[in-house]
């Protein structure tokens, strides 16, 4: 019974989403609508090939890792996708004869920029927490994903929105928002994948086998929640016709700039921050084999960044229309934020005392600890430049590019990689991985490569503020624009190298899993205890 | 009154004092006397319960029934 109503259901979106695609007023809107068109056939498909076959029984003693699997492949697929995209607009910048007059409209610099941004935070960094979320909320509540096939649902509904987003800025469908470019349409979907994610999360918490609630958890919890609020305030909009993409967002003036970057401040807050910490916790006493240094300052951690946090964002309108206290308050709080980042940076180190010897032996570790370490970085210069006499210098310069980046790829980045090299092998039952060599070169090629990238733009950044600052005696401006854009050359050239050496690290890491999978021993039963569930 | 004058009014002094104290009296609870034990024990439960989950016979309120399987 319950497959012909999903088969109706389906049915009836194929048929939909085939006429909203013949009535579509633009391009965007009629690819997205052939995109769940096909979506909807290939599940239609997959279902009716298996009607009547008695349904699969999940067994309550086994933890479902499919959909972590699934988004392991994800995270390194889009990582380099996203990787590649970035070296592309690093060189496109350098030099713009690489915006070809041939792609003009479609794969210059403007239309490939947010996709650049979206695919590595959404989809690389998203499909990253939702793989770690599932993992490690099993493992710490003792209990299987709560909710069945939901959690199949949230992984190939979350690809169908990347899919979505990407062929939307191609095309140029974009709200204008920064990382929230997507339209209308893009973002009720999202929305309906984010319940459903919430509602898998929160049922395997609620159902769990152990007294507490892992402190992990509370970091990934603070991730969904947060991320649902901020994506549906930012997100309020009326769109211009049922039939296309476009819209008309409710928010204006300065209250709109306001809420797009509680939206955009907080989306680092909750997105990259907050849920990458629920990563760190527990990966990194997880491949330390110790528990985390303090669990008590954990917790201080943890409540004093949501609360903190949650205020920084008018930091990105100092010197606007925003009100002059409101420009204060985000700084003020950004300033604050400095002391529980780092809190939870000298415990995410000092987890190791006592092991620090495995930084010598294991790549792995030493791949979080440098993340950690840039986090620690990261929210030192972040409270820095929101400091209005220090903003007027590095606002809207390359330094923010940096600034960013450094966090995004020492970061997010370095603790995915981690966590990847650590899940790999324990996902597809191996001995350990193919190759710890190509760790190590995994590893400092990227480091090298964030390196390179940071203190470019460092030096661009820094020198453009003070060039477009530069006045003569009579109070004239000195430089002109095109000035400084012709002083970073070659700041520029080295910035496009730095990230070609991060992505051929990537690319050596997808090799290095691949092989992990297909050519290294199985795990042998004896090594995982005398607890081998019964497959 | 006029909706945003007594939100603003609101917001800055009964609410403010709210999450002041809610703020200080999370700080107090996880230093509370006794805490260190729990921490403890929730700190360690990551490296058991690693390749399947806890059997459905487990009675979760009354303590710890089995011993961490990596004992440190």
């Amino acid at each position: 019974m319950w497959d012909y109503i999903k088969l109706a259901v389906l049915g009836l979106i194929v048929v939909v989403a085939a006429v909203a695609a013949s009535m579509a007023r633009d391009l965007p809107y009629l690819v997205h609508m052939l995109v769940i068109m096909l979506a909807a056939a290939i599940t239609f498909v997959w279902v009716i090939r298996r009607v009547g076959e008695p349904a699969p029984v999940a067994n309550p003693n086994e933890y479902m890792d499919g959909p972590v699997r699934y988004g392991v492949i994800a995270t390194a697929f889009w990582g380099v996708v996203g990787f590649l995209v970035g070296v592309v607009i690093a060189f496109q910048l350098a030099w713009p004869e690489l915006n070809f007059v041939w792609a003009e409209g479609y794969l210059n610099f403007g239309r490939l920029r947010p996709l650049h941004t979206s695919a590595v935070i959404f989809a690389f960094g998203g499909n990253a927490l939702i793989a770690s979320a599932f993992y490690v909320v099993q493992r710490t509540s003792a209990a299987r994903l709560w909710g069945g096939g939901l959690s199949w649902f949230v992984f190939w509904g979350y690809q169908i929105f990347i899919v979505m987003a990407a062929t939307g800025y191609v095309l140029g469908s974009t709200q204008g928002n920064e990382y929230a470019e997507p339209e209308w349409l893009t973002d009720l979907w999202l929305t309906i994948v984010w319940v459903a994610f919430l509602l898998v999360f929160m049922g395997t918490i609620i159902k769990r086998r152990e007294p507490h609630i892992y402190v992990a958890n509370w970091f990934y919890m603070a991730f969904i929640v947060t991320v649902a609020m901020l994506h549906i305030v930012n997100n309020l909009a009326i769109p211009v016709s049922a039939f296309g993409s476009r819209s008309v967002p409710v928010w204006s003036g300065v209250q709109s700039a306001m809420i797009q970057w509680w939206y955009g401040h907080n989306a680092v807050g909750f997105f990259l921050t907050a849920g990458f910490l629920g990563m760190m916790y527990y990966f990194i006493p997880k491949q330390a084999e110790r528990p985390v240094y303090s669990y008590k300052l954990s917790i201080m951690h943890f409540w004093a960044l949501i609360f903190l946090y949650i205020w920084a964002g008018p930091h990105h309108l100092h010197y606007t229309a925003l009100p002059d206290w409101a420009q204060t308050l985000g700084m003020t709080f950004s300033i604050m934020l400095w002391m529980p980042s780092w809190g939870g940076m000298i415990n995410g180190l000092m987890t190791l005392s006592g092991a620090w010897d495995k930084l010598r032996t294991d790549p792995i570790i030493r791949m979080m600890v440098v993340a950690v370490g840039f986090y620690g970085m990261a929210t030192f210069e972040g409270p820095m430049m929101s400091i209005k006499a220090v903003n007027s210098l590095s606002h809207y310069t390359d330094w923010t590019i940096g600034h960013v980046h450094s966090g995004a790829l020492g970061w997010n980045g370095m603790i995915t990689f981690g966590m990847l090299y650590y899940l790999v092998p324990k996902l597809w039952q191996r001995e350990g991985l193919y190759s710890l060599r190509l760790v190590s070169w995994h590893f400092w090629l990227a480091t090298i490569g964030i390196v390179l990238y940071a203190a470019s733009m460092w030096v661009t950044g820094i020198m453009e503020g003070l060039m477009w600052r530069e006045v003569d005696a009579q109070g004239f401006l000195v430089n002109s624009f095109a000035d400084t854009v012709a002083a970073k050359f070659p700041m520029y050239v080295v910035r496009g190298l730095g990230g070609t050496l991060f992505l051929l690290g990537a690319i050596i890491m997808c090799y290095n899993l691949w092989k992990t999978v297909t050519s290294t021993a199985e795990r042998s039963p004896a090594r995982a205890g005398s607890t081998v569930p019964a497959e | 009154m006029e909706t945003y004058t007594w939100l603003r009014a609101f917001a800055d002094s009964w609410h403010l004092l709210f999450m002041f104290c809610f703020f200080i009296g999370v700080f107090i609870y996880i230093l509370r006397p006794g805490a260190s034990k729990v921490h403890d024990e929730t700190a360690n439960m990551i490296f058991r319960n690693d390749d399947k989950p806890e059997s459905e016979n487990y009675v979760t309120s009354a303590g710890r029934h089995s011993e961490p399987k990596e004992a440190r």
